[in-house]
């Protein structure tokens, strides 16, 4: 693991998530911070991955960044968090996984195919869990804040 | 407080308007609502009643006799008209612009919203197999017959989508392109590994927007739109696994 592959790695899904905007026509100002979110998360990813947490707890995480990272460039660039997650989602998709369970499947490796098909539900329930924590905490975070902002007026 | 009655139905249109625009283009159900009742809200009227799904919205006024309804028959991917959207209820929160003026720009919004163009977004697509390609099975020999069979298959999708409205259809239709070309560029010795070059042809055809939306809607509580958004999801991945099955079989 060396800084170099990880520069590489963060730029090639910067690259994706911008492509994947275009195709979902997100508003061109918001490529950047897009992008950025796309590159910092699977960065990030990488690297976690290779201190072996596995893809389960792996993913979780990066969803959660994606989530948590895309709720403050809503916020700070004053558009919908989703012109911000869905691009940045792309990388994390287990197309991979989901391509051997068809394969397999199609020429009739049964088991291995429930394999990957496992790998894919627990890849996708990871992102969705990761999602939903990273709302959670945004959600707790604002009433801190307010609740922060409030006692100081007092 | 809103008096006549042609101004309240004139908010009511309004409201409909952009709530439709929001869940036709792939925003998430609790984004509609808000942004519906604060148009109401902004406009006078603070006893609104809203029942938002995917696949409609009906709205009605305390006092009144009769419930609207806005029915949603297709749903596509136009991130920028919800971001604009958005921008647009902001702006009138803030009494930048009139309610008339509001309908007039949220029909704009609807009927000539820039996209890329179609040459701009084959070469996203392009890119974007050819990146994934790389990203996923850390294989570089790939990538120009990933971008080359991602974009065509991108196109082939683009090109039935508009033809048939049935997006399943069309994404049907895309994989099993992008299927053959792989096997033929791999026959011609343009491309080395088949598995490669199909999972970096699918990507852009990958149902992301559904997905996460299914997610956030069932999260929020809108659980007859997030389950049906996840079946929408399911049935585009179905979609493209079929297509390339037929081709993995004849090989």
């Amino acid at each position: 693991m060396d800084i170099l592959t990880v520069v590489f790695e963060m730029l090639m899904a910067y690259v994706a998530t911008i492509c994947f905007g275009v195709i979902m026509n997100i508003p061109h100002q918001a490529f950047n911070s897009a992008g950025l979110i796309g590159g910092i998360s699977w960065g990030f990813y990488w690297v976690i991955s290779h201190l072996g947490v596995g893809i389960a707890f792996g993913n979780l995480l990066a969803a959660m960044l994606i989530s948590i990272l895309s709720m403050y460039a809503a916020r700070y660039k004053r558009m919908p968090v989703i012109i911000f997650n869905i691009p940045s989602l792309v990388s994390f998709v287990p197309g991979g996984q989901a391509y051997q369970t068809i394969r397999n499947f199609a020429i009739g490796h049964t088991a291995t195919a429930w394999g990957f098909l496992m790998q894919v539900v627990v890849i996708a329930g990871a992102l969705a869990m990761g999602f939903a924590l990273g709302e959670l905490y945004h959600q707790i975070g604002l009433h801190h804040w307010h609740r922060l902002l409030k006692r100081q007026s007092k | 407080m809103v008096n006549s009655d042609q101004e309240q139905a004139e908010v009511i249109s309004a409201c409909l308007l952009a709530g439709r625009i929001l869940v036709e283009n792939g925003s998430e159900i609790s984004r509609a609502v808000d942004t519906m009742e604060r148009i109401a809200k902004n406009a006078g009227m603070d006893s609104v009643q809203l029942f938002v799904t995917v696949t409609g919205i009906m709205l009605s006024v305390d006092n009144q006799p009769n419930a609207q309804v806005a029915g949603i028959s297709h749903r596509t991917i136009d991130l920028d008209k919800v971001a604009r959207v958005n921008e647009l209820s902001r702006e009138f929160a803030v009494h930048k612009i009139k309610l008339s003026q509001m309908v007039s720009r949220l029909d704009e919004i609807d009927n000539n919203t820039p996209t890329f163009p179609f040459w701009q977004k084959l070469l996203a697509s392009g890119l974007l197999s050819a990146v994934l390609l790389i990203v996923f099975t850390k294989e570089f020999i790939d990538a120009p017959a990933g971008f080359v069979i991602g974009a065509i298959g991108y196109a082939v999708f683009y090109f039935f989508n508009r033809q048939f409205k049935v997006q399943f259809i069309s994404e049907f239709f895309a994989s099993l392109v992008i299927g053959i070309l792989a096997a033929l560029a791999v026959k011609l010795g343009l491309g080395v590994y088949l598995d490669n070059i199909i999972i970096g042809g699918v990507m852009p055809l990958v149902p992301g927007v559904p997905i996460t939306n299914a997610v956030r809607d069932t999260v929020a509580g809108n659980l007859i739109s997030g389950p049906a958004r996840a079946v929408e999801a399911l049935l585009s991945s179905i979609a493209i696994g079929c297509g390339i099955v037929c081709v993995l079989h004849f090989l």
